[in-house]
């Protein structure tokens, strides 16, 4: 065999030796992978606690939480919470899932482990650069959770830290000194993690695939996976210096952010000639593309999955990866739609509308790809196809009320309310999660080498399908209501009516919550007692299940594979049964 | 499985679309006092009825494929969707596109409309500062002119909310300063906003508007109350830890009830 034109599967470090190479400075993509996964695992139970609380507080603001004073004396004295602790609660919420979960677990999580080895690699391109782009992330969570614990609290002004609120220092109220610093250095460290690891994903997908590998038969999740690092790269690389100029206009009295004449506290604040829509500007042109970095791994990651267990390929695989670039491709146009009502000249509030609303086609594209693949499909119903078929559903949910928000006239209606919370929880926060969920059920067994138990999961499923239509659809009639957002109690006469809304969706957020518990206990317990996983448990067609579960340390075992098929060939009469994997050189009939 | 999926899904969808529908006021909407605000609403109707139906129509044959796949008896064969890919994405192009060709171009005619038109020259002007966390409304007095504003003159303690200085501003004399918005029933209003401190937001449910006040910048804004009433001002842009209590009241008040209050203020200030 010509074995020439690829490229050697050569070991790109030695096997490690002794613990802490082993398991803890690992430059082994699949360790950093399920690093990774367990620091987005340790922020998602940490932001899912504080949405609990939040919850609780906006169902009965006066109740008081037990241990809750513990946390913060001056944000909750005996035990209930303040105005000021929910709006940090908040905050730190949005910050956690956004950027530590949503970011960290769908595209750096399940990417790093799983890119290398479905590209046929051995490991990255530059395996040191991605120990340090995890270890960097590292220290941006803990910089972060430290604004839990210093004299004036977490930060407050959300997760868009919009300024000046953010930029003014501790004149603004408690939360907005040492707090708010450690914000902006936070998310810029988290930048830095982000820009390597974009690179890496890049130049692994470009220059590591093995021999055969071409482009077309690239898996949906690493097609994902790369066109996420590219918009990475530029987003990442706008919110970084961003987060710089905040942290200079806090500590070093420069006036990017902060106009002349500000009276706060009353005191004249000594600023002058910095522009509050520019941060907004800057911002949000990381912040929609950072939508779709949660977003597209997740739609690569059910893509993936679904022709696994429906036995036969998607529809249209090629439109399905235009689709994903030209949702990657609109993000950059769009960012001004957050922007709406922000006191921007209303003209370009119509430029930015009708992009907007394009990228609807694309998506609607996907989803019907999806559907239309079920069709006819002889489903297997696991765990991780349901939460495939959920994500579709609540892809759909949270997609169609982007139809309303994309209206400027609409919008100026809807803006700041639950109609809004409503949109972005479904399509980004629930979306994503159910992928990530399909994704551990699905690919756990191959990263720990145990199978999950399946009724566990199931219930775990049912509880979660059921439990985020409860929480978050009667945030739709809220937002239609005029229930404005960021509120941490409904004193005002017109709000006063909505409040069992709110205290329903509140249970109904405990239960789903609990309900999270039965994952996490699945998750552990199989990792240690569930049945060991054989090598190619979901009789699946790409290279990861080429390969002993868990793979070795240089995830072939130094064989050079050779692909000779696209990446989902079911339905087919394969000597195996009814799939043709990548690496088998059988010629494919059609069944 | 695939059966409970299914039933459960229809029944998540038929729930979901019902509540918006059965409601006591139509999409949970409330009234609409503003002369413009009817354009907002039928766009709202018109999307909710477009995107509502595509939420249906998509969920439901979600639900039905999935039925159906979940037969996996050895005489049924795969299948694949007739046409291929190409069905899904001329319906996808030609559904959503005509969808959204329409909502741009009526929508735009209404945003237009509010935002890309100039106020009536007969308007009554009234500016409005934010500030943590109370809005105050201003009044030209007499002259028909606003005083200059001076910020380092703000003293709230003394009622000086504005900044203004009457010893060297003989504009600034007979400003009439109000906590509350008042005015007149049917008669166009024209809006200025700014803020002292930080962003926040004016929103007014029943004027359909919303429209955050950004330190630096003057905002204008136009609109013309058709129904007298008392409605709550809620600050809808994060301000800091009062957020949630910064609130004031429009009242919109017949033209002679108006007159008689502004006298009123006139001789308190």
């Amino acid at each position: 065999m010509d074995n020439t034109l690829a490229k050697p599967a050569a070991h790109q470090h030695a096997p490690p030796e002794g613990f802490l190479r082993k398991y803890v400075f690992s430059v082994d993509h699949k360790v950093i992978g399920l690093q990774y996964y367990g620091l987005a695992l340790v922020a998602v139970v940490i932001g899912m606690v504080l949405s609990w609380l939040m919850r609780v507080h906006l169902g009965w603001s006066t109740f008081p939480i037990p241990g809750l004073g513990k946390l913060s004396a001056a944000g909750a004295p005996d035990n209930i919470m303040t105005p000021e602790y929910y709006l940090s609660l908040m905050t730190m919420h949005g910050t956690i899932m956004v950027f530590f979960v949503l970011t960290n677990a769908p595209f750096s999580g399940f990417g790093n482990y799983f890119l290398p080895i479905q590209v046929g690699a051995a490991d990255m391109a530059f395996p040191r650069m991605n120990m340090m782009s995890f270890w960097v992330t590292l220290v941006a969570f803990l910089v972060l959770m430290a604004a839990f614990f210093v004299p004036d609290g977490p930060p407050l002004s959300g997760w868009t830290a919009y300024a000046p609120l953010s930029a003014v220092g501790k004149d603004a109220g408690p939360g907005q000194a040492l707090g708010q610093s450690l914000w902006g250095i936070s998310i810029a460290i988290f930048c830095v993690g982000q820009l390597l690891g974009s690179l890496n994903f890049i130049a692994t997908t470009l220059d590591l695939r093995t021999k055969g590998m071409s482009l077309a038969r690239l898996p949906f999740s690493t097609w994902a996976w790369f066109i996420t690092s590219v918009i990475g790269l530029l987003a990442f690389a706008v919110l970084l210096p961003a987060c710089i100029l905040l942290v200079l206009d806090r500590v070093a009295g420069t006036s990017f952010f902060i106009p002349s004449g500000l009276v706060i506290s009353d005191r004249l604040q000594p600023h002058a000639g910095g522009s509050p829509l520019l941060w907004q500007h800057l911002f949000w042109f990381f912040g929609h593309p950072e939508v779709y970095i949660a977003i597209l791994p997740a739609i690569g990651i059910v893509s993936h999955i679904l022709p696994a267990f429906m036995r036969k390929p998607l529809l249209g695989p090629r439109v399905l990866v235009g689709c994903m670039a030209a949702i990657a491709f609109l993000s950059y146009m769009v960012w001004g739609h957050h922007m709406f009502v922000s006191g921007m000249n209303p003209f370009s509030a119509l430029l930015f509308s009708v992009p907007t609303l394009v990228i609807t086609i694309p998506a609607t594209v996907a989803v019907l790809l999806w559907i239309g693949s079920v069709y006819g499909a002889k489903l297997r119903f696991t765990s991780a196809s349901l939460f495939c078929l959920g994500f579709i559903s609540v892809f759909i949910s949270g997609g169609i009320s982007g139809f309303f928000l994309a209206q400027p006239s609409i919008d100026t209606y809807l803006h700041a309310t639950y109609f809004v919370v409503a949109h972005f929880h479904f399509v980004m926060g629930v979306a994503a999660i159910f992928a990530i969920f399909a994704g551990t059920y699905f690919w756990m067994p191959k990263m720990v080498g145990r199978m999950m138990n399946e009724t566990l999961g199931k219930i775990h499923f049912w509880l979660t399908f059921v439990g985020v239509y409860c929480i978050f659809m009667p945030m739709h009639y809220l937002g239609l209501a005029g229930n404005v957002r960021r509120y941490s109690a409904f004193t005002d006469d017109f709000l006063v009516p909505l409040i069992p809304v709110h205290q329903f969706i509140t249970i109904a957020a405990l239960i789903t919550g609990a309900a999270q518990f039965i994952f996490i206990f699945n998750l552990i317990w199989s990792r240690f007692r569930g049945p060991k996983a054989p090598d190619n448990p979901w009789q699946a067609t790409s290279l990861e299940w080429s390969t002993s579960s868990p793979p070795p340390f240089d995830n072939f075992g130094g064989k050079q594979l050779v692909v000779h098929h696209e990446a989902y060939e079911y339905g087919v009469a394969g000597s195996a049964g009814d799939y043709v994997m990548q690496t088998s050189p059988e010629v494919v009939k059609a069944q | 499985m695939g059966k409970a999926f299914a039933v459960v899904l229809v029944i998540i969808t038929v729930i979901s679309t019902a509540v918006f529908i059965f409601h006591g006021q139509l999409l949970w909407l409330p009234e609409d006092i503003s002369a413009h605000g009817h354009g907002i609403d039928h766009q709202l109707m018109e999307t909710m009825a477009g995107s509502g139906f595509l939420f249906v129509l998509s969920q439901v044959l979600l639900g039905i494929f999935v039925w159906q796949s979940s037969d996996r008896s050895e005489s049924r064969k795969i299948k694949t969707f007739p046409g291929g890919a190409k069905p899904m994405v001329v319906t996808a192009i030609v559904l959503v596109g005509l969808e959204i060709l329409a909502l741009s171009f009526v929508g735009s005619k209404v945003w237009a409309g509010i935002y890309l038109t100039p106020p009536d020259p007969g308007s009554m002007h009234i500016d409005l500062q934010a500030g943590q966390f109370a809005f105050y409304f201003r009044y030209a007095g007499a002259d028909g002119k606003f005083g200059g504003l001076h910020p380092d003159k703000i003293d709230e303690g003394n009622g000086n909310f504005f900044g203004l200085d009457p010893a060297n501003d003989v504009a600034a004399r007979d400003d009439i300063t109000s906590a509350s918005l008042v005015i007149p029933v049917n008669r166009p209003i024209y809006l200025t906003m700014h803020s002292k401190d930080v962003i926040h937001s004016f929103y007014v449910r029943e004027l359909r508007i919303q429209q955050d006040i950004v330190p630096g910048l003057l905002i204008p804004l136009h609109f013309t109350a058709t129904k007298t009433g008392r409605y709550e001002i809620v600050c809808t842009q994060l301000c800091g830890l009062g957020h949630h209590n910064m609130r004031a009241y429009l009242e919109v008040m017949p033209e002679d009830q108006f007159d008689q209050w502004l006298k009123a203020k006139e001789a308190e200030q």
